[in-house]
């Protein structure tokens, strides 16, 4: 997995409440059996006409945010189904960070796997974050991992909280099954004793 | 010892190991699979040499992308990505030794009504599949949640998940469900009233009388909505109701060890005393028959009730309201019984199991459906197919002019031919009514079965206590 240290990008305003995984990526795009190439149908509804051509007001098509390596969105983004190609999708558009008051739990998860850091503020903070993506390419947003710190464009500092176990493996862009596999005896000892306790499962 | 709830005596069970940071190996004793988000995990054990950790439990079944009509064993009913994605599960799963049902088995059908139906789903287990509807096995005091393509690789190559614990959010519907009032509507009722980000962190279990009072197939619906209310996991304590669901079944445990486990099963349950960090109660008579009107699950109304304003509504949901209500093509102050809907769509995780079945023939049963309607029922699993044959249900739903369908996910989530057209406007016992759901620009009424069958009579969306 790719590391998160430190991003330096811009940050596009999705203001919207309750995104939710159909949106970020329609089931029509769920067939490859490969987790790349996902990023040119992310939120494909909402921002290409049936015929293919780009939908303008689109927050994503338009000429400033065309690069965004940061979303700030609107309450519950994620919400719906496990889907990983929703995080596959943003990732591979070039999205790196998503910035909301909160988030669905499976994709919250499913985030960390794929080298995105989704951070959790409360509303004044992200009312202030989304009114500096609002200013357009040139508001350009500072996301501190290690320090746990986002600095906006006129330098103002927000810190915010994460998970300590999952800052470490994106920091260092760890896999989560090698590091479990470190523990195999503890699992080997599990399953003697449930094999006891109970048999039936 | 200090009082524990049914989720902690669940969770106390299956830790293999805790870090001192309170992260967990959690132990899976179910893992399901289905094709459409286990071909990349497969493919990462495959590249990094690695086998699967427990394949007696794991148990994989195509269900997203299988068409459902009679002609299915003709491969030209699918397209080719559909196609490649349900062999790449066939090969999967004979290459990695896992329980298999394939599209040809009359158990084939929706991964989440195979699993309890089969007696791979008991009580006190942790139970995860790569699809949010898992949470639907916590109708049997099962820890059961969705997780991401990631996570099932990890769960395949391992046997874990890295989880840390979530909360305890107690859900009481107090007292008797009135006449016409199904779990489907006390679902969505929940949801009307928690919001979906309202269980977001928690694992809800899901108390009193109207749950004590209900069959599996109802705690199942009940469950399965959980994740649209964002919990982690939902959950029933078992009972008697459940004891009796289960025994018996293919993969339930027999003899000596089916009374081992029965002693183990009737000590889950929430301790007096017990510790929720968060409580809803609603009173089971206030609930009516429900619809939802939006493009959320939280956008739930009485069946009486007017299509609301945005301006009924605060902060960004005022946004969210205007989009919804234009993408529905709905008036505000519109009554929710004028609207005409054109297709009816009967089936899913939510409410594909026989009783649904039932409760559609009880209100169909000597009718006609609405000329023009589009209407069809896709049973769960086949199963529930062969037994709604065998208990005459079948021919009455092709008497009324329903479609009779083959088991899988269809218009649920519309992967395989099953789909609305533009502005097609449905009345569905599904569980998602999201923008495109079932369809490039389709429009979604979440109903219970009873309420789809009374749409389907009527062309509109209607009480169905008016025709009961």
């Amino acid at each position: 997995m790719e590391k998160f240290e430190k991003l330096h990008g811009i940050a596009a305003p999705m203001p919207l409440v309750n995104i939710d995984t159909d949106m970020i990526i329609p089931k029509v795009f769920l067939k490859s059996i490969q987790r790349t190439g996902f990023g040119k149908n992310l939120f494909d509804e909402m921002r290409f006409n049936r015929d293919g051509t780009e939908i303008e007001d689109f927050v994503l098509n338009k000429p400033q945010y065309r690069n965004a390596e940061i979303l700030v969105a609107g309450d519950n983004f994620g919400c719906g189904s496990s889907r990983e190609h929703a995080p596959w999708a943003i990732a591979d558009f070039g999205i790196k960070c998503i910035i909301s008051t909160s988030f669905a739990d499976i994709f919250f998860n499913n985030s960390f796997k794929n080298g995105i850091l989704p951070i959790v503020l409360p509303q004044e903070q992200v009312d202030i974050l989304m009114a500096d993506a609002e200013k357009g390419e040139n508001a350009r947003m500072t996301v501190d991992l290690e320090a746990q710190e986002i600095t906006t464009s006129d330098g103002e500092v927000i810190k915010f909280e994460v998970d300590a176990f999952k800052k470490h493996c994106l920091l260092n862009g760890l896999d989560d099954i090698g590091l479990t596999l470190e523990k195999q005896d503890s699992i080997k000892t599990f399953e003697e004793q449930a094999a006891q306790a109970r048999p039936w499962v | 010892m200090s009082p524990k709830t049914l989720y902690d005596k669940i969770w106390d069970a299956h830790v293999a190991h805790e870090a001192e940071d309170g992260t967990c190996l959690l132990y899976i004793d179910r893992h399901l699979v289905h094709e459409v988000t286990s071909p990349q995990a497969f493919e990462g054990l495959r590249m990094a040499g690695r086998k699967v950790h427990a394949p007696d439990k794991t148990i994989a079944v195509p269900d997203h992308n299988v068409p459902t009509t009679l002609d299915r064993a003709d491969p030209a009913t699918m397209t080719e990505e559909s196609r490649i994605q349900v062999e790449a599960l066939d090969k999967n799963a004979k290459e990695f030794g896992v329980h298999y049902y394939p599209v040809s088995d009359i158990r084939q059908g929706i991964v989440h009504i195979v699993g309890p139906e089969n007696g791979w789903t008991l009580p006190g287990m942790t139970v995860v599949c790569g699809d949010s509807h898992t949470a639907t096995h916590g109708a049997f005091g099962a820890l059961a949640h969705g997780i991401g393509t990631s996570e099932v690789e990890h769960v395949l190559a391992t046997q874990t998940l890295i989880q840390k614990k979530s909360k305890n959010m107690k859900v009481e519907v107090t007292g008797k469900l009135r006449p016409g009032v199904t779990p489907k509507d006390v679902t969505l009722a929940i949801i009307g009233e928690t919001g979906t980000g309202g269980g977001t962190g928690y694992v809800i279990e899901y108390c009193g009388e109207v749950f004590r009072d209900m069959s599996m197939e109802g705690r199942m619906t009940v469950c399965n909505m959980a994740i649209e209310g964002g919990a982690r996991a939902g959950l029933v304590a078992p009972d008697e109701t459940t004891f009796a669901y289960v025994n018996g079944r293919t993969h339930a445990p027999k003899g000596a060890q089916w009374e081992a486990a029965l002693n183990w099963w009737k000590t889950l349950y929430t301790d007096e005393g017990a510790h929720f960090d968060k409580v809803v109660t609603i009173r089971g008579e206030d609930i009516e028959p429900v619809v939802t009107w939006g493009t959320s699950p939280e956008d739930v109304l009485p069946i009486t009730g007017v299509v609301p304003a945005p301006e009924d509504f605060e902060g960004g949901k005022v946004e969210a309201a205007r989009r919804s209500l234009e993408y529905m093509g709905l008036t505000p102050g519109q009554k929710l019984t004028d609207i005409e809907i054109d297709t009816v769509f009967i089936g899913s995780c939510t409410n594909g199991r026989i009783e649904d079945m039932r409760a559609v023939a009880e209100v169909v049963k000597g009718k006609k459906i609405k000329d023009g309607i589009r209407a069809m029922i896709v049973p769960g699993s086949g199963l529930v197919r062969a037994q709604a044959e065998e208990e005459g249900l079948a021919a009455i739903f092709e008497e009324a002019g329903f479609e009779w369908r083959l088991a899988g996910c269809s218009m649920c989530l519309a992967m395989n031919p099953d789909q609305l057209s533009e502005h097609e406007r449905c009345a569905a016992t599904s569980n998602r009514n999201f923008e495109g759901r079932q369809g490039y620009k389709g429009r979604t009424h979440l109903v219970s079965p009873a309420m789809a069958a009374a749409a389907a009579l009527t062309g509109k969306l209607t009480d169905v206590r008016e025709l009961i």
